[in-house]
């Protein structure tokens, strides 16, 4: 349990990594796909335009009296008028033989008939889309082959391609700040409920083995199930072992309470010093016995408690005086008197079975330690601060154990021969903690112990 | 005095019975909640002891039973049980005091007499002797008409003595009787309370004599 648990990342940031990363690929991938179909749209539309004028050209060859004439016609070289004055170049080439335009505008070498074929080619230092297409004229006597090419240059299509790329590439940065936002808000949302889980785990007391009953997501039912099993079994051993602990006091105690009454009745009759004295003795045991019991289970109580305070208000000086009431009758066996001084009202918030329990222990300390007819004086005023005060005429603690009195199972050098666990201090010093009060052992100037509970 | 104990340890009962027998009382004795009705329903008692955790039910009825009839008859739980929470609910069920076992018989002793003197109203059997009034269930003694305050000890020591006039205590017997059981003390510490009782009855008919080597007696002359 006390290991160190090792943490390795964060689900938040591994899921917000994968989704960001996941977000650029996409976008560059987007990013190559739409420049790449505009591109292919734009070059569409000038490869229409050139096999429009291309035709056009062709369209003008005829022959005239055996000889080939090309009557060039205008719109076929200003239908490719751009507006950044994209270049035109022609050639038209007669079964090889140029006619007429640019002599070393490459001419592809396989054309087919009819159908133009289109290549991007460098031309003149400077990228050009070129068409050509050959169509065959028959006259009366021969059959000539015109081959014709038209080429333009790219400028204008370069700068719409570029202008889409830009508008493309916005478009994508935007799209990658929108995703990395929405993945931090997923991510965000759907860690959401594991948080909650922690923190509502966390937030517990030690104490508080309930079941978590908020819903859960899907993903996380079978964690918090097992969760839940597991509190419920520690919550049912935890209970089983308070009752066992019940059950064995009071299982214990009859017995105790048998041999005490014989010894006592027993007592009556002997009187042989000896026999007396081990009687006594044996009185004694029996006491230290079922006193450790109810300290140990009040203990117990008391740090199953202390974490789940069940806290209500509480009248102090009503709670003292039902005390001292209860108390008297012990008081009076020693002729000691319980003096109850009440300066103010003090008005607490906390858990009443808690602090009854502790000023009991405070109480009965003070009986068992008071000589016959002693006074033990408790004391309830609000200057300067609220708290409570009981002073006994006792032998006062060992200046040298007032530190470690408050300790389990630690009992003073003068305790001999007084019955006690050594835990009723703990228990009251521990209720104190619990409800943010403090114990405070000293020795009153006149002697006696003092305890005060500062609240 | 009359006492009705339910306990179903029979050992612890009979321990407890012969010991309120040595102080003088009488007591019934009873091991069923069933038994316990029918004794309470039919006899007087000054006080009942009843142990919570029976063969036949559970203790808590017998108390609920009781003060639904109204009764007032005090009641002293007797309880293994000594959780604080067990505590508070046997007070909140109408019993008027507990002692968890095991209890030391002195304590028991005290707490029956706070219970008794709390209940007692004008009803109050008296004993006299000339000058001398003595109440009790109040632990009053009264001198001339004078209410005499007595330490619990002292009067313990004189109710003892008034108790059985005639009879010698030794001073052990009073020390049994008198001290609790995990007190420390010498038979001499008897004496302190013997003289302090010699002073306050100084002026009436009764006196404390001394039977050396035998113990003290309360004669009325």
């Amino acid at each position: 349990m006390t290991s160190e648990l090792k943490v390795s990342g964060s689900l938040q940031n591994r899921l917000m990594f994968t989704l960001i990363s996941g977000a650029a690929v996409l976008g560059i991938i987007l990013f190559f796909i739409v420049r790449g179909y505009a591109a292919q749209i734009a070059q569409n539309g000038q490869d229409d335009i050139l096999e429009a004028s291309l035709s056009s050209i062709l369209d003008a060859v005829v022959i005239q009296d055996g000889s080939v004439e090309v009557d060039f016609p205008y719109a076929s070289l200003s239908m490719l008028d751009t507006e950044l004055d994209d270049r035109v170049f022609y050639s038209i080439y007669n079964d090889g033989i140029l006619i007429s335009g640019y002599e070393d505008l490459p001419l592809p070498e396989k054309i087919n008939t009819e159908i133009s074929i289109f290549n991007t080619i460098k031309y003149k230092d400077t990228n050009a889309r070129i068409a050509s297409a050959k169509r065959i004229l028959i006259g009366e006597k021969e059959r000539i082959t015109i081959s014709v090419s038209i080429a333009q240059t790219q400028d204008a299509l370069s700068r719409t391609l570029n202008r889409i790329s830009k508008n493309v590439a916005l478009f994508g940065s935007g799209f990658f700040i929108l995703v990395t936002l929405l993945s931090y808000w997923a991510t965000a949302t759907t860690i959401s409920p594991l948080m909650r889980l922690a923190s509502s785990v966390t937030k517990r007391g030690p104490q508080d083995l309930s079941p978590f009953e908020k819903k859960v997501p899907s993903e996380m039912y079978p964690l918090v199930t097992s969760l839940n099993k597991l509190m419920t079994r520690l919550d049912l051993s935890l209970k089983q072992s308070e009752d066992f602990i019940a059950e064995a006091a009071h299982r214990v105690r009859t017995p105790l309470a048998t041999v005490r009454s014989y010894a006592d009745a027993t007592l009556q009759r002997v009187t042989k010093k000896e026999n007396r004295d081990a009687l006594r003795s044996m009185v004694r045991a029996i006491d230290e016995a079922s006193r450790a019991a109810s300290q140990l289970l009040d203990h117990a109580m008391i740090t199953f408690r202390s974490d789940n305070l069940q806290k209500e208000p509480i009248n102090l000086n009503d709670l003292v005086q039902n005390l001292i009431d209860n108390l008297a009758p012990i008081a009076e066996m020693k002729d000691i008197e319980l003096k109850f001084k009440q300066e103010d009202k003090i008005e607490l918030f906390g858990d009443f079975i808690l602090i009854q329990n502790a000023i009991r222990n405070l109480i009965d300390n003070a009986l068992k330690y008071s000589p016959y007819e002693g006074i033990i004086t408790v004391s309830i005023g609000t200057s300067p601060i609220s708290f409570l005060e009981i002073h006994d005429q006792g032998p006062g603690f060992p200046p040298k154990d007032l530190d470690n009195l408050t300790m389990r199972f630690t009992r003073g050098q003068n305790s001999n021969g007084i019955v006690g666990s050594g835990l009723g201090l703990t228990i009251a010093k521990d209720v104190a903690n619990a409800h943010g009060a403090k114990l405070q052992l000293s020795n009153h100037e006149k002697g006696g112990a003092c305890v005060t509970l500062l609240f | 005095m009359k006492y009705l104990l339910v306990e179903d340890n029979h050992e612890l009962a009979n321990a407890i019975c012969s010991r309120i027998k040595l102080d003088g009382h009488v007591i019934d004795h009873t091991d069923k909640l069933e038994d316990a009705i029918a004794f309470s329903d039919t006899g007087e008692y000054d006080l009942i002891l009843l142990d919570i955790m029976l063969p036949d039910g559970d203790g808590r009825s017998f108390l609920k039973h009781h003060r639904d009839l109204k009764k007032d008859t005090p009641i002293i739980v007797l309880t293994a049980r000594s959780q604080v929470s067990d505590r508070i609910s046997i007070l909140d069920l109408g019993a008027d005091d507990y002692v968890t076992k095991p209890f030391d018989h002195a304590e028991l002793d005290a707490r029956c007499r706070a219970v008794l003197r709390r209940k007692s109203g004008a009803t109050q059997p008296i004993i006299k002797f000339g000058d001398v009034t003595f109440s009790p269930l109040a632990g009053q003694l009264s001198i001339n008409g004078k209410i005499v305050n007595l330490r619990n000890r002292e009067l313990r020591l004189f109710e003892l003595l008034l108790n059985a006039r005639g009879q010698i205590f030794s001073k052990q017997k009073l020390v049994d009787r008198l001290f609790a059981f995990d007190e420390d003390v010498s038979d001499n510490a008897i004496e302190v309370y013997v003289g302090r009782l010699r002073k306050h009855l100084e002026s009436t008919s009764l006196k404390i004599s001394t039977h050396r080597g035998l113990g003290y007696r309360l004669d009325n002359d």
